[in-house]
Formats: C-alpha cells, sequence, structure tokens
C-alpha cells in the first residue's frame, strides 16, 4: 500500500521554460549507484556553478522558494529520458506537485506512481497564477485534489484536468502491483489461450 | 455479412495483447518480452524483493550492461569507476531470478535497443518493454517498444503486464525519395524540425509512405528509436518481406512450424485501407538535405546549407528568447551557416546510430582520411555482435588507420553516465538522439546527425556536407 495523497498548501516556485526534460531534472551523474543524494542533484546543472556554489539566479536557491512545494513549468514538462529518478528527485526535495500546460508521457505517469501530482492547467490559468507566484516572498498555494483545483493569493483558484483513476488512486494511495495482481484469474487465463495461438512467445528457441 | 471495420497496425498489435481493460481509458497489456538494463533496473528488483514478490516470467525476460559500461577495449566489470555497483547488482539479481545476463565479457552483450532486434528478442507484432524511453526502437520491426520507468519496471516483473493508457494514433507519412546523402535521421531530424518535440505526445505514431517503406530494416529502426523525441509513446513501421527476412534465422526467432504459423499472423500486421488515424501528416523527404542541429532540443534543427536562427528575425518573444538562450549555450553567433561550425569531438554510436550499417555509412567516408588534429572521434559499436561484424569488414582498421579510437559496445557518449563524457565548453558532433544541455557532460554541447555527417566533420575538423567529399 502506498501512501494516499493529502490536500496541502506550500509556496510555488515558477520555472517557466518549455521542455524541462529529464537531463535537466537529475543529471544522469546521479545515477550511477543507489545511493546518490537525488534532493542535492535536483537540476544540479541550474542550480551550482562549476565550481559547485549555488547559483543565486535559480529558483530554487531564491530563500522563499527553497521550501517550495510547488512548481509552476511550461510545457511538455519531464520530456526526454525514461529516469524516474527525475520524479525521486523532485519528491526527495519536497516537491509535491508541479502545474504545467502538459507533460511528456513517461515522466506523466512516473510521477502518479510516485505520489507527486503532476497537474495539467491551462496556459491562461497558469499565466495569472505565475504573476501572483512572481513576488520577492513567494506565495503559498492550496492543493486539493478532490476538487481538482489549486487555489492562490487574492482568490485565484484553477482547475486541473486529471484522469479520474488517478484521482482515486493517489487520494487511497493504491499500489498499482497489488492493483494489477488482483486480475489474476484473467492474466492466467490470458497467458494460457496466448500459448496456443503464439507458442513461439512463450517457447524461446534458443534458450531453451 | 458484417465487414469488420478498418484497423490501424497500432490497434491489431494493441488489441491482441489486451488482457481487459480496466476503464473507459486503459487496458492491462500483456508484455511479450521485457529487456533489463542496469541502471533503471536495481530499484525495481529492491522493491520486488520488499514486498515479497517474485518474477512471473524470468524466461520472458533478458538482461544487458550498456549504459554505464566502459567501453575500452579490454573492459570487465570494474572497469569503470564508480559504475560498478550498478553492474553487480545487475548480474546478481539476474541470476538469483534466472533471467538470461549479458555481462561485458558476454558475446550477446550490447545496447538494449541494438540486441533486441539482433538476437531476435524483438518479433514483428510483440510488445516489448523496457525501462528506457528509447525502446521505441522496436518499432522498425512492427513492434510495440514500451519505455517506461522503474515502477513499472517492477510491475512487469511481477506481473508481466503493463496497465496502460491507450494511446491516440498519428500516421506520419514520408512522400517522395530522399536525395544523395540523406539518411533515415536526416529524414527524422529533417520531420522533428517541421513538427516539433511534443507533437506526438499521448500518441502512437506509425511511420508510412514511399520513403520509409525504401528504407532498410536497421534504418528503419533508426527512425522509430527517435519516436520518444517527438513525445510519441512509441513508433511503427508495418512489417514486410525486409522484415521478416531480417529476423529469420535470429538467436531467439521462432524455428520451423512456429515461424511459418508466426509469419502468417505477421503478415496481417498493417494499417487496413481506410483505418483512421486521430492525426496525420506528411513530410516531403525529397525536399531535405543532411540535417545538423544547432540548439539544445532537437526541433532546434537546420539543412547543412542553411543557416541557424537569427533571434532578431522573430517576432514572438517568447520564441526569441528560446532561441538566445539555446544559440548562447551553444556558442553560436545568431544568423550564421551551420556549416563550417569547427567540432572538438565526433561520436558514431548509440542505440539510434550504433549499428553495422551506421559503422560502414562512417567508413566509407572515412576510407583514406585522416581525423583533424584537434578531433577526439570515436566509434562505439552498439553490440558486441556488431563490433565483431565490422571487424570481420576491416571497418575497425580503417577507422583506426583515420585516427578514430575503437571502443567496445556500450551506450557511450550519448548519455554522460560512464567515463565517455564530452569535456566542458566541448563542441560535438554525435550519432546520438539527445542534444540537451549537459546530456554529453557538463556545458557540453552537442550537434546530431547522420553517422556519414559526423565522419566527414571528424576528417574536415568541422561541420561540413558530406555530400561534396565525393
Amino acid at each position: 500500500m502506498g501512501t494516499p495523497f493529502l490536500n496541502f498548501s506550500g509556496v510555488a516556485a515558477p520555472l517557466v521554460v518549455e521542455n524541462v526534460n529529464t537531463d535537466a531534472i537529475i543529471p544522469a551523474s546521479y545515477l550511477r549507484s543507489t545511493s546518490a543524494d537525488l534532493a542535492e542533484g535536483l537540476f544540479a546543472r541550474w542550480r551550482y556553478d562549476e565550481a559547485g556554489a549555488e547559483n543565486p539566479d535559480f529558483v530554487l536557491n531564491r530563500p522563499p522558494f527553497r521550501t517550495s512545494a510547488l512548481i509552476f513549468a511550461g510545457p511538455n514538462f519531464g520530456c526526454g529520458s525514461s529516469r524516474e529518478a527525475a520524479v525521486w528527485a523532485l519528491v526527495r526535495f519536497g516537491i509535491r506537485c508541479v502545474a504545467a500546460p502538459s507533460f511528456a508521457d513517461i515522466f506523466y505517469e512516473n510521477a502518479f506512481r510516485n505520489g507527486l501530482l503532476p497537474a495539467i492547467v491551462s496556459q491562461d490559468d497558469l499565466a495569472v497564477a505565475l504573476e501572483l507566484a512572481c513576488v520577492p516572498d513567494g506565495a503559498s498555494f492550496a492543493v486539493d485534489l478532490p476538487a481538482a483545483t489549486i487555489s492562490g493569493p487574492a482568490g485565484h483558484v484553477m482547475d486541473f484536468c486529471i484522469p479520474p483513476f488517478r484521482r482515486e488512486a493517489l487520494l487511497r494511495g493504491d499500489d498499482e502491483i497489488e492493483t494489477t495482481l488482483r486480475l489474476d484469474g484473467d492474466i492466467a487465463r490470458f497467458t494460457a489461450a496466448d500459448r496456443i495461438a503464439r507458442p513461439w512467445i512463450h517457447s524461446i528457441g534458443a534458450r531453451s | 455479412m458484417k465487414m469488420a471495420s478498418p484497423r490501424t497496425l497500432f490497434a491489431k498489435i494493441w488489441q491482441a495483447h489486451r488482457i481487459r481493460a480496466l476503464d473507459e481509458t486503459r487496458d492491462l497489456i500483456f508484455v511479450d518480452r521485457h529487456i533489463l538494463q542496469e541502471t533503471t533496473s536495481a530499484a525495481a528488483f529492491e522493491g520486488l524483493a520488499a514486498a515479497g514478490r517474485n518474477v512471473r516470467h524470468p524466461e520472458l525476460t533478458v538482461a544487458t550492461q550498456d549504459h554505464i559500461v566502459s567501453t575500452r577495449p579490454g573492459r570487465d566489470e570494474g572497469t569503470n569507476p564508480g559504475g560498478a555497483e550498478l553492474m553487480r547488482l545487475m548480474r546478481i539479481n539476474a541470476t538469483t531470478n534466472r533471467i538470461a545476463h549479458f555481462g561485458v565479457e558476454d558475446p550477446r552483450q550490447g545496447i538494449v535497443h541494438v540486441i533486441g532486434p539482433e538476437l531476435g528478442l524483438v518479433l514483428p507484432g510483440t510488445v516489448v518493454a523496457c525501462g528506457d524511453s528509447h525502446t521505441s526502437t522496436a518499432g522498425g520491426l512492427g513492434a510495440l517498444g514500451i519505455g517506461v520507468g522503474t515502477s513499472e519496471v517492477e510491475h512487469v516483473l511481477a506481473t508481466q503486464t503493463l496497465a496502460l493508457p491507450r494511446p491516440k494514433t498519428l500516421r506520419m507519412t514520408f512522400e517522395g525519395k530522399p536525395g544523395t546523402g540523406v539518411t533515415a535521421k536526416d529524414l527524422v531530424l529533417h520531420a522533428l524540425g517541421r513538427f516539433g518535440i511534443a507533437v506526438g505526445a499521448g500518441h502512437a505514431i506509425e511511420y508510412a509512405g514511399p520513403a520509409i517503406r525504401a528504407l532498410p530494416v536497421e534504418a528503419r529502426l533508426t527512425v522509430c528509436n527517435m519516436s520518444i523525441e517527438f513525445g510519441g509513446r512509441l513508433g511503427l513501421i508495418a512489417p514486410d518481406d525486409k522484415a521478416f527476412a531480417y529476423v529469420a534465422g535470429r538467436a531467439f526467432a521462432p524455428k520451423g512450424t512456429e515461424w511459418d504459423a508466426a509469419l502468417a499472423i505477421w503478415r496481417t500486421l498493417y494499417s487496413d485501407d481506410g483505418a483512421v488515424f486521430d492525426r496525420e501528416l506528411s513530410v516531403d523527404a525529397a525536399s531535405a538535405p543532411p540535417q545538423v542541429t544547432w540548439g539544445t532540443t532537437q526541433e532546434d534543427v537546420v539543412g547543412i546549407d542553411e543557416c541557424v536562427p537569427d533571434p532578431l528575425g522573430i517576432a514572438d518573444p517568447d520564441r526569441r528568447r528560446r532561441v538566445e538562450d539555446a544559440l548562447a549555450y551553444m556558442a553560436i553567433e545568431p544568423g550564421r551557416p551551420i556549416e563550417g561550425l569547427p567540432i572538438d569531438v565526433a561520436f558514431i554510436g548509440s542505440c539510434t546510430n550504433g549499428r553495422l550499417s551506421d559503422l560502414e555509412a562512417a567508413a566509407a567516408v572515412v576510407r583514406g582520411r585522416r581525423v583533424a588534429q584537434h578531433v577526439r572521434a570515436l566509434v562505439v559499436p552498439g553490440s558486441t555482435s556488431v563490433k565483431r561484424e565490422a571487424e570481420a569488414k576491416g571497418l575497425d582498421r580503417i577507422f583506426s588507420e583515420a585516427g578514430f579510437e575503437w571502443r567496445s559496445a556500450g551506450c557511450s557518449m550519448c548519455v554522460s553516465i560512464n567515463e565517455d563524457i564530452v569535456p566542458p565548453g566541448a563542441r560535438s558532433i554525435a550519432t546520438s538522439n539527445r542534444n540537451f544541455e549537459n546530456r554529453q557532460g557538463a556545458r557540453a554541447r552537442t550537434h546530431l546527425a547522420s553517422p556519414a555527417m559526423a565522419a566527414a566533420a571528424a576528417v574536415a575538423g568541422a561541420i561540413t556536407d558530406v555530400r561534396r567529399m565525393g
């Protein structure tokens, strides 16, 4: 069983570039071992200079945004490689929701499986939210998953899109493998019939 | 009599693998082949063990080492500083779970997307899953290649299934005949330039048209490999006699009566006349010269005889800022011709262009020439078998005599997770698939191109038009 997703509020960091790729989210050099500090590696090439010092211009290094729980991002967030470490890095840093007009497919699915909410919002709503978020002290936004809304200062509320089954699974904290294993009878029936229809799939020539 | 309604190639394969619908938008899909690599599988095995679950079908699963491996000749599992742990875990996890394992010393070792087709693990009409986005490569043989994250690797290990949203379908038709020197890689880069890197999001892309049908199988693998660069879930090309001939006799391919039965099914794998796609796009293959990327996404691409954009001429402020940023990162003067940019590194290899035909195309350009003095040039075969075949044809000698490093098989300079890294600030021409900032190493500047174009640049010491090298 995973952890059920609870409503929360927190500071939102504006990171409004298009096509933020997974190499940018977590560079490959952090993927060489199972024990790398992924929170430290989050956006490493943007957060640090060549000597390893923090880049003061990068949003997550600025005081109100160091503790961001949300990121407002441009379209096609998470494009590139399938590395789930991109999602793990965001989660370990403390990010619980990325709101963007669109996400890359694999990242989108990886996010749900780790309790990170990828909220699809309209460009217009996002533009307003960004204006509210881009203030020196930052701004707090509240994410309400059952209502599928993100509420900001001054009464601004934006709806986000989420497939109903995803919302339910997040709220319950479903373990997807457990859910699939409950369909074991269907899988076994399919496999038995397929062994007859396509024996070459199941009896791999050279290895047997 | 009621006629069956026309179906797309994608729908035929998907429906044949549907165990059941999960809801209005998702299906539970059977996975025929699961290929593991060392960087995305360790945590999956950890999760599996923690939950007390077993690998459901080890006989449908294989493991190879590719991302972290050293490509130094004579390398072993310990050669690569920092990567040994994940390689050891892969070997142990595979052995413990009775999964076939192709380690660095195994003659079957190589990049997942190169060995899959090469060993006959990828067959027409199959569903192939792997924890790597370029699994879409399998589409070159008419298979659904589905790249997934680590949680999904664990899901496949435990259930031999994937719970997937049904993708929409997009047909990209390549009309006309490509000109001299224009390869499969150029066709994809050209299409990326036209349609952008998000056009395929949420879609299964079928590549069609005369320019695609004319491609040999290895070139089709190159096209489908880059489906993920369109944001697509997967890409595929209807298998034909060329594809069946490619598969015949491969190690894990069906034989004898099973071959005949398989072939009967494979011959039904095409989009029916009148099949409806959610989206259709068309490209004129005849109009594209050889392509080179200039920026930091794959849509930042121009023909070799063109100039990089000048932000001054771009009205849209967002687009202008993006072009300015990309040119600044790449240290390229606005509006200059792409040709003539001096390079420091040339990398020929990767799951996009590390097959024998790619190496042959590069060798044809290199033969009798020398790599420019200031250039480091590497050829990295996509698999140990490609390396062996290339050596049997004497390609290693052509490359070595020209001053190229002849390496062992692996992902190498595509991904900068191993020791093959482009130095900070250096300019690289690469046959791989991603030119993102820092992709080939911190501050590396990457230009994507075909193997022939990369070879030509290595010799000239600058980005150059291979068509003029005769």
